[in-house]
């Protein structure tokens, strides 16, 4: 607990310190190279502020939100029963797992070419690219949570009388929860990474074509730095919710450090 | 709870029990025909070395185990699974770090009704001292106070029968002390029979009615020591001192250091 030597505004103050030193070696580097193809701090307010203007901005931060979170939620429907059903099903695990851990490795972005046979253009080929990135990640974390559950809890419920399914439901799920968050944690980050990527095809709106179409047409590179930047704040508030379930009760003692 | 005439009828009864572990090149056999009768209320310790088996005999007789040979009976009913009206609680790390103190000792009574199962949380709540302490989690308590989780845990389903297996291996010298104390006292009171498995030769003359003194590979019965001394025990007592003494020969120490 080392960390604790800082205060909560000492560290604020020093992670401002940072973010303003960044921007003062970018406006430094513009104005002494004499660029005029890369932007300053200054104009990408500008094009920030064009962007909000036109009602850009916030619709395409919607767009890419709704897409991961339509493309997440689906890969957690379905991955927490997958990976509950090979943790605990000794055969049924030691089925899927070589399959999971083939298709594991093979980036989401591989993907693209056939979702776009498969969903054509629209919402769905984004929202399945989401859905493979996320749906791995979520499968081997929850996996991996039934397998290490202490035998100790699990020969503690047989003995109170506890059947299968009431196992599952009281000590299995409870136990896995921990590790579950974290996978879940992991796999919206790369949720967020892969919906930009993914607007790059088969989309005319969300963050990730904000930054294609600013390029292609115009290159405005104002607005493309603008959108990275936008992405990087999204991604910061979404790993912050996150990490505020960290902190629930029944949930902290998996997150504590010794 | 337990009447008079209770008292000497066999609770738990060992017959020719043997346990033979097999793997691909050798068979290693850890119980060789252990007998021994429990009579209900009674304190039992067994005591031996580690690698004796002790632990297998209470898995065995917990039901999370089958003998290679022989039965386990209690009340007269072979044993063939765990039970909970037979709780086995362990050094402390059964306790659910999900749930609270109260979560924990509620855990077992899903088949009682609303009112009951708040009244036993409760009792047991103040029965092993853990008043104030209800909506506390597992991680913020201490060694001995998750030591009592356990035990209260296990005493709210009112079983007949526990098995602790050394539950107070993982404290310090002075917890596990009080923690002894403290079970005979929870013990007085609730009159369970208690089969308790230590390697601490101390722990088991202190505590226990009778001490089954085990020898290793094979595991087997070298002795049964009745411990007729009252509680509560003077521990400087000549016949204290004589008893321990007489365990210490038996497994064949000299207890000087």
């Amino acid at each position: 607990m080392k960390r604790n030597a800082q205060t909560r505004a000492e560290r604020i103050a020093l992670s401002a310190a940072c973010f303003g030193g960044v921007i003062l070696v970018w406006e430094l580097s513009v104005r002494l190279s004499g660029t005029d193809i890369f932007p300053s701090p200054f104009e990408v307010t500008i094009g920030f502020r064009e962007l909000a203007r036109e009602g850009h901005l916030l619709a395409y931060a919607r767009d890419s939100l709704v897409r991961v979170l339509a493309g997440y939620g689906l890969a957690v429907l379905a991955g927490i029963p997958v990976g509950i059903l090979m943790g605990w099903y000794e055969p049924f695990g030691s089925m899927m797992n070589p399959l999971i851990q083939m298709f594991r490795p093979i980036s989401p972005l591989a993907w693209m070419p056939l979702a776009v046979i498969w969903f054509g253009i629209g919402n769905s080929a984004p929202i399945f690219l989401i859905f493979i990135a996320a749906f791995f990640p979520i499968v081997v974390a929850t996996m991996n949570g039934v397998r290490n559950v202490p035998p100790m809890y699990l020969r503690a419920a047989r003995n109170f009388g506890l059947g299968g399914s009431a196992i599952l439901l009281r000590v299995v799920l409870p136990a896995i929860l921990p590790r579950v968050m974290t996978g879940l944690r992991l796999a919206l980050g790369i949720a967020w990474l892969v919906v930009v990527a993914a607007e790059m095809i088969a989309v005319d709106s969300g963050l990730g074509y904000l930054i294609i179409d600013s390029r292609n047409a115009g290159k405005r590179y104002d607005l493309v730095v603008g959108g990275m930047i936008m992405i990087g704040v999204i991604g910061l508030a979404l790993d912050a919710l996150v990490r505020r379930a960290e902190r629930i009760p029944s949930l902290r003692w998996g997150f504590r450090k010794e | 709870m337990t009447d008079r005439n209770e008292q000497h009828r066999p609770k738990v009864t060992i017959e020719g029990l043997s346990k033979t572990f097999r793997s691909e090149d050798r068979d290693v056999e850890v119980l060789s025909s252990i007998d021994l009768e429990v009579r209900s209320g009674e304190l039992v310790c067994i005591l031996g070395p580690s690698g004796c088996g002790k632990s297998t005999l209470l898995n065995i007789v917990g039901g999370f185990m089958q003998p290679s040979e022989g039965t386990v009976r209690i009340d007269g009913e072979v044993v063939d699974g765990p039970d909970p009206r037979r709780i086995f609680v362990f050094q402390e790390r059964g306790v659910f770090p999900w749930l609270t103190v109260a979560g924990n000792i509620d855990f077992g009574l899903f088949r009682l009704g609303a009112k009951e199962r708040e009244e036993r949380v409760d009792y047991y709540i103040k029965l092993v001292g853990l008043s104030g302490f209800e909506q506390t989690y597992p991680h913020e308590l201490s060694g001995g106070m998750k030591q009592r989780l356990e035990v209260a845990r296990a005493l709210a389903v009112d079983p007949d029968v526990l098995y602790l297996d050394e539950p107070f291996g993982a404290l310090d010298s002075i917890t596990r002390l009080l923690m002894r104390s403290e079970l005979l006292r929870i013990w007085e009171k609730e009159r369970k029979t208690i089969l308790f498995v230590t390697h601490d030769i101390d722990e088991s003359v202190q505590l226990a009615d009778r001490v089954v003194v085990m020898s290793a590979r094979p595991g087997k019965i070298r002795r049964i020591v009745e411990i007729d001394i009252q509680h509560p025990r003077d521990l400087s007592s000549p016949r204290y001192i004589e008893l321990r003494d007489g365990i210490f020969e038996e497994i064949g120490l000299a207890h000087k250091v």
